[in-house]
């Protein structure tokens, strides 16, 4: 972006418009960053490498990770005024994806707690 | 400035309020607004799926006496599933941009890998269900198996029409050729085939690899 000639514009997610040749590359490193979380989780998920009451803490990690190398290098959203927008339109998607997922979680998990014992199971 | 100084020569270089799209430059070009609705319309998909997710999270546990996950899951498929569907995006980014740059037959070659990849996919998954429908751990077994075949089902049928709009745009290109309007497809189609490798990062960690710790 320090190209004297750029134009201000609104960008499409997907599309990188200003750097055509960076292209291909990004789409490469993205795909290893991709796989090499993905074999991660997998040895994480499979193994005790990791203290095992951490496993889950560690495997929520490394999945925003790799959703993070999906945005920035199959999506192509960056920090650039250019994709402000969709940016926006993200933030506020991951704000409900949140409410709906952390909510649900919480009041489900508060009726289990309160709730009275079955007579049998 | 005013509009008319800035349409008499190419931007360059303008602050943000001058550029297209923010009110100063005219509006955006038509490709940036299809992509935006169509960005738009993903993440109203995402939050589809976060319903989903919500209700497996909150029944995964519920197995009524009925088989757990650890016991269904074999990991190997579903590593080479999520191997087949990332691969599938990164062609289906590659062939995206042949097209974006005038190259129909390299478009077609990618388009082809990433149908193959997409399919692959979808056979393993349908093995596996019909595999675990088999073993008498179908949708009405348990809470829990409702929630995962209605999550991973959803994101199969996902997968499904994202190949059946494939092939309809491979036509589209073959008969008409790279045309803006095609592009603007193909662009959206990659959207949304990106998309659903999100939705599959979230689905084979919170269902396949959290299954055996929670």
């Amino acid at each position: 972006m320090s190209n004297p000639d750029h134009v201000f514009d609104d960008r499409t997610p997907g599309v990188e418009e200003h750097e055509p040749t960076a292209s291909y590359l990004s789409y490469t490193v993205g795909l290893g960053l991709a796989i090499v979380a993905t074999i991660a989780s997998f040895i994480v998920a499979q193994t005790n490498l990791l203290w095992p009451p951490g496993i889950p803490v560690g495997l929520i990690v490394l999945a925003l990770a790799q959703i993070g190398v999906h945005l920035v290098f199959f999506l192509h959203l960056g920090s650039g005024s250019d994709s402000t927008n969709n940016i926006l339109a993200l933030a506020f998607g991951v704000l409900v994806v949140f409410l709906v997922i952390a909510g649900s979680v919480w009041i489900i998990a508060n009726l289990n707690t309160n709730m009275m014992s079955m007579p049998a199971q | 400035m005013t509009i008319a100084t800035t349409l008499d020569r190419p931007l360059i270089g303008v602050p943000t309020e001058l550029a297209r799209g923010r009110g100063g430059g005219g509006p955006a070009p038509k490709r940036i607004v299809v992509a935006y609705g169509f960005w738009i319309f993903i993440l109203s998909d995402v939050i589809m799926f976060s319903a989903l997710f919500a209700a497996y999270a909150v029944l995964s546990s519920n197995t009524a006496g009925g088989p757990t996950g650890a016991e269904l899951f074999n990991l190997r498929n579903v590593f080479i599933e999520t191997i087949c569907l990332l691969v599938s995006s990164y062609t289906c980014g590659i062939g995206v941009l042949s097209a974006e740059r005038g190259q129909p037959t390299l478009f077609l070659v990618f388009a082809i890998f990433t149908f193959a990849l997409g399919a692959a996919f979808l056979v393993i998954e349908g093995t596996e269900f019909a595999r675990m429908v088999q073993m008498g751990a179908g949708p009405s077994r348990s809470a829990f198996l409702s929630a995962f075949f209605t999550l991973v089902g959803t994101h199969g049928v996902h997968v499904a029409s994202g190949l059946v709009a494939l092939v309809y745009l491979v036509a589209q290109v073959i008969v008409n050729g790279l045309r803006p309007t095609v592009l603007r497809r193909l662009l959206c189609w990659s959207l949304f085939w990106h998309a659903l490798d999100i939705v599959w990062v979230g689905v084979f960690t919170l269902v396949y690899l959290m299954g055996g710790h929670l």
